[in-house]
Order: structure tokens, then sequence, then C-alpha cells
């Protein structure tokens, strides 16, 4: 499999979409997910399909160069990893542009680096194989609550028509095999429109609503190279790339004798997720201490949750279940953590309170402090008896005796990043 | 039941719960022109399919599925078809009752189904009772119906705005012509796969090569499936509500361009259509030349099964017998010995064939007679009609008591109407169409889409038309060559002859070249977006315009109920809050001040404050809340920095009369000065002209508080 297919994975920058969890010094890559960089998911995932080979496009030079350095350390004897920058403005198909030259491979797989998912990527690979393809999409059912399913009975239709901006609009023939039609809810204008010549060959397509492009694609080297370079415009791979590839499949398919482009539809049981906003973060991090402990490779107590040997907890302490403690971390007396994760070395006082939130590493939380539904980034410091609800708190941040915050977003006054196109 | 129906008929009914016929409305009338002239001289649905009228098939399908009552509606020829109908062995079949209903003023189907509510008013039996199965005369078909009226009925007790439920069949269009082996054109259908519900009915945008869905009919919604490989059967299970329907919309014609449409696309009556899918069976309607050739064929391959030619389901007694390769023959069918019947062949009674002729893939009637050497390939002879010897008689279409002279040859395509002849050696070009009956000149433009309605029965049989043109049917032949679908070269698309070669090879190129013209059609949303703001910009232009209209109407002394019921509808219309109208009212009012002559601003003001004093009564009706107040001193903000520049010195001036008048609130006016105070600095301007107000107001505030 290694030399058939080279790996890009596209990885980001300092989205602006997670400010302020992201920052110059934690870029989205390394962001914890279950006290693990993001990025850490894609790779296991690809050494554990023996991708050997893979390429890391940063955005932005600084966390490139922190990117680097981690999987230098982490991945020196897995896998074969190159890491580069492309400035922070790129798009996703800039980034592709900007490797084009080391691909040498028939086929290409193109994996967002904000995945978290179980999904075999060999299956999807020999699948794409198989089949020639020109592309192939996985595609993911999309979990409850963050769909129409939640609530299809009595909606007005402008929440209907919210719902359906957020979602993608995927066509496929009625095996699910062939994609035929590819957009994004918002940037559809008042129609669908497929063309005429493609459902001509189709007969007929399913348009789903309930599937999620998961941002992972098996490309034939050839024609995404093609493709690029004859549009020198697009910048989005999801936006832009993919979308044409999908319309235009015809004509591939005449001259390149190849299938044209297919779809990998995931088993309902498979986890899949992006972490492309704050609210995802925090879903995602709840999902991964809890259902889907097993991405995370720790062993679960018990008691249904992972609290690392060296770290230290007070009497009458309490710590439920889906939880994570990381590595030196200590609480003190009577406190109470459900369906959190808290990083390595923070120092939680007593009778503090996390519930159903993040709390990154060298956290301090005093006494008396109630964390709810928030995300702490790392350094943070929290005086006595703060109260958070609905809060993102940025890196470094301090919060002074009594505060209370509900539904804002905490940062030390910096540049806001002006990577705005990136991974979308 | 019985509780569903509507209240005007549900009174009679409400005793009468135990069994409800099975009914089904039957229109012996297509209501198009495809297939003059023929029609011109009996009704299509007396066209005989294999031997037998096709109406008898259409008759014989709906009793063997279980309908108990048939009304069938006649219109064009009305005459021809009750008399054949009363003297069939329809009007004796127990358990079925046949209704014939004449009309001569319909020109529609939607004409048909209201002539038939009126009906259903009018009289207290023999009328349509609940939901019943709409089919037209020409429908050929086995599928059962039970289940699907079952189906429609269990979904109308769920939810009473599902009014039809339609039959559709997979038949995809070839990819070459682009149109199915029907003769149909491309169809595209939107199904919501979850629940069989249509969402979308219509053709595809060959403009743009594309298929265009709205997309809020994917909203709230699991997916849409896309259907351009679905036929319409034409077969619909009805509610008593689709006649009232039709007879409230009084503009709809036809069945789907006017009603399913109609219905699809009003979303406040909310009605709704649902599809129903079949597989094996056999459904389908002969609405051209093509189909009937396609249909004649599946018969005779017995796809119609148990509707075939030996199973006798009409009048004749002849009995028929089946030889291999789908080979049948009447008795009393004489065929020499040296003629070569092929197979998929129907020879009717008392036909003739002379020797060394070849017979393969068609159907000839009653009563023929078939030269010697003749070759009939792929055509359709109906009763009586003589072939003379060495004529080649290829992919046409012959109706009764045509002669076919020596040596004649009718090219593929080719439609000769009742009693033509044909000269000697004479070759009837493809496509051609001949009629004893002339070819109305005049374009009535009324009933272009009618069948020729004539009320004087067939009287053309005693009449020779010696005038004939020659040319047209060769040197003693007898007819008149029908030009007017001639005229477009779309012809070979729905004739009955087979798609030439060469026709073949120049689709093949062009969808060649259509394909490498796959440019990117991207999406230019932008542009899009850019022409929707316009619209909407437009849109309020237009409503404060009217609004305007109105106000200028109370001034000239139209009652001021009136008025607000106006501008009210135009709210609702506009789909407006009234704030809105609160905006544009104001902005009249101003505008009416502006008009009246003055020379200063003092006096401006002066006529201002007069305009205010006289029409608060009127603008209060507007003013429902605090919201409404706070978009008139927006509203008046705005208007000061366009249009009506002269008010802007006046601004606080004519804010503390509007709070004098009672009109806007003291709170109205604090929520509108702590809104703008965190906007700019530019737009401050009034903020800080009204500054002094606002500080008085707070005082009289805190004094108030004081006192309490």
């Amino acid at each position: 499999m290694g030399d058939e297919y080279q790996v890009v994975v596209v990885a980001g920058g300092s989205s602006k979409d997670l400010f302020p969890l992201v920052s110059k010094d934690v870029p989205k890559a390394l962001l914890p997910i279950g006290n693990r960089p993001l990025l850490s998911y894609v790779l296991d995932l690809l050494e554990d399909s023996n991708l050997n080979n893979v390429s890391v496009v940063v955005a932005g030079h600084e966390s490139g160069v922190r990117v680097g350095s981690w999987i230098a350390e982490a991945y020196h004897d897995r896998l074969q990893v190159e890491v580069s920058t492309v400035s922070e403005e790129s798009g996703t198909a800039d980034a592709l542009r900007s490797v084009a030259h080391r691909l040498s491979s028939e086929n290409v797989l193109v994996v967002s680096g904000d995945m978290v998912c179980d999904v075999p990527l060999g299956a999807i690979a020999s699948s794409h194989k198989r089949q020639r393809a020109g592309l192939t999409a996985l595609l993911c059912p999309r979990t409850p609550g963050e769909g129409c399913e939640a609530s299809a009975g009595g909606v007005g239709t402008k929440e209907k028509a919210k719902q359906l901006a957020a979602a993608d609009v995927i066509g496929l023939d009625s095996a699910r095999h062939r994609l035929l039609y590819v957009a994004s809810g918002s940037q559809l204008g008042k129609e669908v429109k497929v063309p005429l010549c493609l459902m001509r060959e189709a007969g007929q397509v399913e348009l789903h609503t309930d599937l999620l492009d998961a941002h992972l694609y098996a490309f034939n080297r050839e024609l995404m190279l093609e493709a690029l370079e004859r549009n020198e415009k697009f910048k989005s791979i999801k936006r832009d790339l993919v979308p044409h590839i999908v319309r235009s499949q015809l004509k591939h398919g005449r001259v390149e004798g190849t299938l044209s482009c297919s779809a990998y539809v995931a088993g309902k049981a498979r986890y899949c997720a992006r972490v492309n906003t704050i609210e995802a973060y925090g879903d995602i991090n709840r999902d991964v201490a809890g259902d889907a402990i097993y991405l995370t490779g720790y062993t679960v107590s018990g008691m249904n949750n992972v609290i690392h040997p060296s770290a230290q907890t007070g009497a009458k302490t309490a710590i439920g279940p889906q939880c994570i403690i990381g590595e030196g971390s200590e609480l003190g007396e009577k406190c109470s953590v459900k369906r959190s994760v808290v990083g390595r070395h923070c120092r939680i006082g007593s009778n503090v309170k996390v519930i159903n939130s993040v709390v990154m590493n060298h956290v301090t939380l005093e006494d008396g402090c109630l964390v709810q539904n928030s995300v702490i980034c790392s350094n943070v410091y929290l005086q006595e008896r703060v109260t958070l609800k609905d809060c993102q708190v940025g890196c470094g941040y301090v919060i002074g005796v009594g505060a209370e915050h509900r539904s804002e977003a905490l940062a030390k006054k910096e540049k806001m990043p002006i990577n705005y196109q990136f991974l979308q | 039941m019985a509780a569903q129906r509507a209240g005007r008929r549900g009174q009679e009914m409400a005793d009468d719960e135990a069994h409800t016929p099975l009914q089904a409305i039957l229109l012996a009338d297509s209501f198009t022109q495809r297939f003059r002239p023929i029609t011109m001289e009996r009704p299509k649905v007396l066209l005989p399919l294999v031997g037998v009228p096709m109406i008898d098939y259409t008759l014989e399908w709906l009793a063997s599925a279980g309908i108990e009552e048939v009304f069938v509606f006649c219109c064009a020829h009305a005459k021809q078809v009750t008399s054949y109908l009363k003297t069939s062995r329809w009007k004796s079949q127990p358990n079925f009752k046949l209704t014939c209903i004449q009309s001569d003023d319909c020109v529609s189907a939607g004409d048909a189904l209201r002539s038939i509510d009126q009906r259903n008013v009018v009289l207290c039996s023999s009328k349509v009772l609940g939901d019943f199965v709409l089919v037209s005369g020409d429908t050929v078909s086995n599928m059962p119906l039970k289940e699907v009226i079952q189906e429609h009925k269990a979904r109308r007790t769920k939810d009473k705005l599902a009014v039809m439920t339609m039959v559709v069949k997979r038949c995809k269009p070839s990819p070459l012509t682009h149109q199915t082996r029907l003769g149909n054109e491309e169809l595209v259908l939107a199904i919501d796969p979850a629940t069989k519900q249509l969402l979308h009915y219509g053709a595809p945008n060959k403009q743009r090569q594309s298929i265009l869905l709205d997309k809020n009919l994917l909203a709230g919604r699991q997916g849409v499936r896309l259907h351009l490989d679905m036929q319409d059967c034409h077969i619909d299970i009805c509610s008593p509500e689709v006649l009232m329907l039709f007879t409230d919309n009084f503009d709809y014609q036809q069945m789907r361009r006017d009603f399913v449409r109609g219905l699809l696309s009003d979303e406040i009556m909310g009605n709704k259509v649902y599809t129903y899918e079949i597989f094996e069976d056999y459904a389908t309607r002969i609405d051209n030349f093509r189909a009937y050739d396609v249909v004649s064929k599946d018969v005779l391959h017995r796809w119609t099964y148990p509707i075939v030619p030996e199973v006798s389901f009409s009048d004749s007694q002849a009995t028929v017998n089946l030889d291999r390769c789908n080979k049948y023959r009447e008795q009393g069918a004489t065929v020499s010995r040296n003629a070569l019947i092929g197979e998929n062949t129907f020879l009717g009674q008392g036909t003739t064939i002379g020797s060394h002729s070849k017979i393969k893939n068609s159907v000839i009637g009653r009563g023929c007679k078939i030269g010697e050497n003749v070759v009939v390939e792929g055509s359709y002879i109906w009763d009586n009609v003589t072939i003379a010897d060495n004529v080649q008689v290829i992919q046409s279409i012959i109706c009764d008591g045509v002669l076919v002279k020596a040596g004649a040859r009718l090219e593929p395509g080719v439609v000769l109407s009742f009693k033509v002849t044909i000269g000697e050696n004479f070759t009837v070009p493809q496509y051609s169409k001949i009629s004893r009956v002339p070819e109305p000149t005049e374009q009535d433009s009324s009933d272009e889409e009618l069948e020729y309605a004539d009320s004087t029965g067939d009287d053309s049989g005693g009449r020779i038309y010696i005038s004939a043109n020659k040319v047209q049917v060769g040197q003693d032949g007898a007819g008149y060559r029908w030009f007017k679908d001639a005229v477009h070269d779309e012809e070979w698309k729905q004739s009955a002859a087979a798609i030439s070669g060469e026709k073949i090879k120049e689709l093949m190129a062009k969808q060649e070249q259509e394909e490498d013209d796959i440019q990117d059609v991207d999406v230019i949303p932008e542009e899009k977006l850019l022409s929707d703001e316009e619209e909407s910009v437009d849109e309020d232009d237009n409503f404060e315009k009217e609004v305007e209209e109105n106000f200028k109407r109370a001034v000239n002394g139209v009652k001021l109920e009136n008025v607000v019921l106006e501008v009210n509808s135009l709210k609702l219309g506009y789909n407006k809050a009234f704030s809105d109208c609160a905006g544009a009212m104001f902005r009249a009012m101003l505008n009416l001040a502006l008009e009246t002559p003055h020379s200063t601003a003092a006096e401006l003001l002066s006529t201002t404050k007069q305009v205010i004093s006289k029409w608060s009564t009127l603008f209060r009706n507007f003013l429902k809340s605090e919201d409404d107040q706070i978009e008139v001193l927006l509203k008046f903000e705005e208007l000061c920095l366009e249009s009506a520049s002269e008010f802007s010195p006046l601004f606080s001036k004519v804010v503390e009369e509007l709070y004098d008048k009672d009109l806007v609130s003291e709170e109205a006016v604090m929520s509108w000065a702590s809104e703008k105070a965190g906007a700019e600095e530019a737009d401050k301007v009034f903020l800080r002209q009204c500054e002094s107000f606002i500080k008085w107001l707070n005082e009289a505030e805190e004094e108030e508080s004081e006192e309490d």
C-alpha cells in the first residue's frame, strides 16, 4: 500500500473559527483532544493503515515549526513525514499545490488534519484503487444533534434553512457507490443544480443532507494535479476542487478510462468528526473521554474513567465516569469532575467543580471555582470562586477573584489571526 | 372514511359507511392533437390497438382491478363513444357500473373535472363519492389497484392534505434522443425517499444544461431523490378534494402542467401529492404514435398479460390462435401458402394475404385484402384495408377503408387516415400524414390543444374528394397531405417509425459535442446573490411607494379605516412588520410636508407639525409597540441623511413633536439613544442634536421617581 499512495495531511494553522483556543503558540494541529494533540489521531490512523509516506502542510511558518518539531519527536521511527508550510492566507488547494512536486504515486490520499475518526483508511484507499476512480470521498452519517434528525418535527422554515446551510448536500446513486453531486449548504444559491448530462447517465440521484463530507479524499494524482493546474483560482479542496471534479466526471471517465467519482460511506457505528468549531471541540473531547475512548489508546479504569497514576486527588474528591485526568495534575478536597478532560500538571484547589469542560495543561483553578461547558486553555489562572459557564478562555489568561462569566470568549489581547479560509 | 369527505357530501354519506364502491373517472378524450388527422373522424379511445379499441383495454383493466363504477367522460366525438359503449358488453357486466357523461364545451381535463364536480352537486345518485381513480381512456395497464388505493386511503386518514397519489414506473430515457421509448420528453421528478412525497415535477433546464431544484425542498429532510428515469403512468388516485381544487382554481387546465405543479408550488394550502412506484406491472398511456407503436408491440409480446389478444375481453367473437413467435391469427384469416408470416404479427378475421407477401412485426385488422408480393413491416393496418400487389408498407399506420394501389410504397412514419387512396406506383414520403379531411387552415388559437370536436359525427364517408391533390397522393389517389406538424423537424420523435441510422449518427455527434462543451459551468453565486439583493431592495422601494400612495388617498379623503386596511394588506403581501409600515408611513408624511410650499426651515417645521397632528390617528395604527416607534426614529434619521436632508436641522424638534403627540414614547427615545450611543462618531450627529431633549427626558424621569 505504501508505494501506491502518498498522503497529504492539510493540518491548518491558527484557524479563526477556533479562536481563542488556537494561537501562534498552539496551532490547531496541536490542540489537545483527550490530552493528545489533534494531529496524532490522523497520523496514528495512517500508521495503522500502513500509509507511511506522509506530507503534512501547515499554514504559517511559526505553526509549521512547532508542528514539525512535535512530529519529529513523536513519529521519528514510525512514519516518514515531511512537514512543509504555506502562508497563513493560503487555502487548502494552495496547500496541495505546494506539495505537488513531491507527489509521484498513482493515487494520493488527502486528509484534513482536524479529523478524529476510526474509519479504516486502508479500506478507502483500496476501494478507490479497485474501482479505478478519479476521486473517492469519505462520507459519514451525521451524528444526531448535529443535523436535522434531532429536531425534525415542528421547526420553522428559517430554522430548517439554517440547518441546511450547515449541512453538505451530497448526491449519490441509488447503490450509494457513485458520487454525483457535492455542495456545502452555505455555498448553494437558490437552487441545487445538477448537470443534465450526468443526470442522463445516472438516471437518478439521491441528494443527501444526512451525510457529512469528512474531508478525506483519494485522488488520482494526474487528474487532481491537472485540475489544480488548469484552475488557478481554486482555493479550497472541498469547495472548489472536489465539486469541479465531480461535475466534470463524465469527461474524465471517458478520457482516463477511470470509473468516475465514487463515495465511501462509512458505517453508522463508525466514529468520524472534525474539529472545526468550538462546539465540535468540546463535543469531540467528551466523545473521546466517553464512548470513543478506544481512539485514545488509554486503559479505562473500573470507574469508566482515565486517571493518570501520577495524578493526585484530595479527600472526598469525586471524579465521575467519562473523565480523563492528565499526568501530574493535583486536585484538592471535595472537588467534583464530571464528563471533563483535565490536562497535565494542572493544580486544582478545593471545592472546585468542573463539568462538561476541557481544561488543558498547566492550568490553575483556585478554591471554589465552578467551570461548566467551558474550554480553558493552557497556563490559565482562575483565582478563587470564579464561575464560568459556556466560556472559552485563551492561553495565559488570568481571571480575578469571584468573577462570573457567561457565554464569553476571553483571551489576552493579541493580533487576531487572519487566516479565514484555511480548512473550509 | 365518511368523516373525511367534504362537508357538503358528508351528511348524506354518514349513514352509508358500510361500503363505498371503488370508483374511477375515465377521460375519453386526451385533449391533445397528437393523433391528428385520424382523430378528426374517430375519437382516440376507439382507435384499435391490436384489433381492440383502446377504451376496452382501459375498462378491462379497471374491471379486473376491482373498480365497481366508472364514469366515462366524453367530449370529442362524444356520440361515437357513447353509442359504442351502449352496445358494448360493459353495460351488462355484473358488479360493474358504467355511466357516460357527455359534454361539448370542455377543452381540457380541468374543464372535464370541473363539470364532474358540478354534476356531483346536482345529482343525488350515481356520482363520485369518495376517493377515485383518474385515468385517461388510452391507458393500457395490468397493475392491481387495491394496494395503491389502500395506501392512499391510509395516508389520507393520517394527513388530509395528501390529496393525490400518482403511479410512476422506472423508464430511463435514451441517452441519445433524450426521450423515453414511449416518445415522451425527459421528466424530472423529485421524491422524498422516506415518505414518497412528490416534491418537484418538471422538465430539465435545457438552456443551462442542468436540473435545477429549489434548495428549500432539501431543508428539513434527510434527503431527496431526484429522478430522470421515472415515467409518469398517468394513473392517479385522487381524493374528492381534487375535484373541488379544480373548481376553485378555474385556470387549471391540464392535470400535470397546471394542477400538479400548482399544488407543489402552493405552500399556503399545503396539499401534497405522493407517488407510488410499480415495478413488475405494466402501465402506460398512449399519447403519441410512437407510444402506439411501442404499446402494440408490448401487447404482442404479452407484457400486458392477462390483457393479450387471445384472451377475449372485447365484443369480437372470433377466437384467436397463438403460434410460437407471437403469431396471432383470428379464425377466418386466410393466408396464401406462399405468403410468409413472420414473428410478432396479428391477423384479423376475414383478412386475406396474397402469395409471396411478407408480413413481419405488424398488426393487420379484420376484412383486409393484402395482394401479392406485398411487404408489410412494423406497420398497423386497421380494418377493411385493401392493399394491391407489389406494395411496400414500412413502419406506417393505415386506418380503416384505405386503398393502396399496386406498386405504391409507404416510407417509415406514414399515417393514412380513413378511406384514403394512394395511387399506383406512388411513393409516400416519410412522416407524411394523409387524410380525406383537408387540413384546417385557420389556426384556431383557443382550442389549440383540443381534439377536433365535431358534433355532426361521421358524415365524411359519403363524399368523395375528387379534388385531392395528385402530387400528394399519386394518380387516382384521394386525400390531403397534412403539413402542420411537418413544419417542426421534431417529427421523428413521435412517429411510429424507428429512428433512422442517420439520425442516430447525427445525435451521437451532437452528444459528443455537448459533452466536450461541459466546460465549468461553474456556479457564480456572487452574481446571483447580488441580483437577489437588488430584488429585495426593489421590493422595499415598491412597498414604501405603495404605502405612500395609500397615504395620499387618505389625504384626498378616503376613509381612514380603509387606508389602514389597505396598508395592512400590503404588509401581508410584502411580508413586512408593523415597524416597516410605520417607517413607510412616516416617510409619506414627511414627503407631504415637504411638498407643501415653504421658504424657511421654521415654516417647514410648522407644516410638519400640522401634518403630524392631523394624521396622528392614522399613524398611531401602526405604532403597536416600542420597536415600531424606534423604527420610526431610525427611519427618520436615515431619511435626513439621504432623500430629505432639509429635515436634518429640524431633527430634534420633530422628535419632540412626536413625543408631545404621544406618538413616540419616552422609552422609545431612550432606547434609540442607547442604541446609537455605541455607533461611530459620524452616525451620532442626530443623537447630539437631541442631547438636550434626552437630558430633559432623563431629568423628568428622575423627578417623577422622586415624587413617587
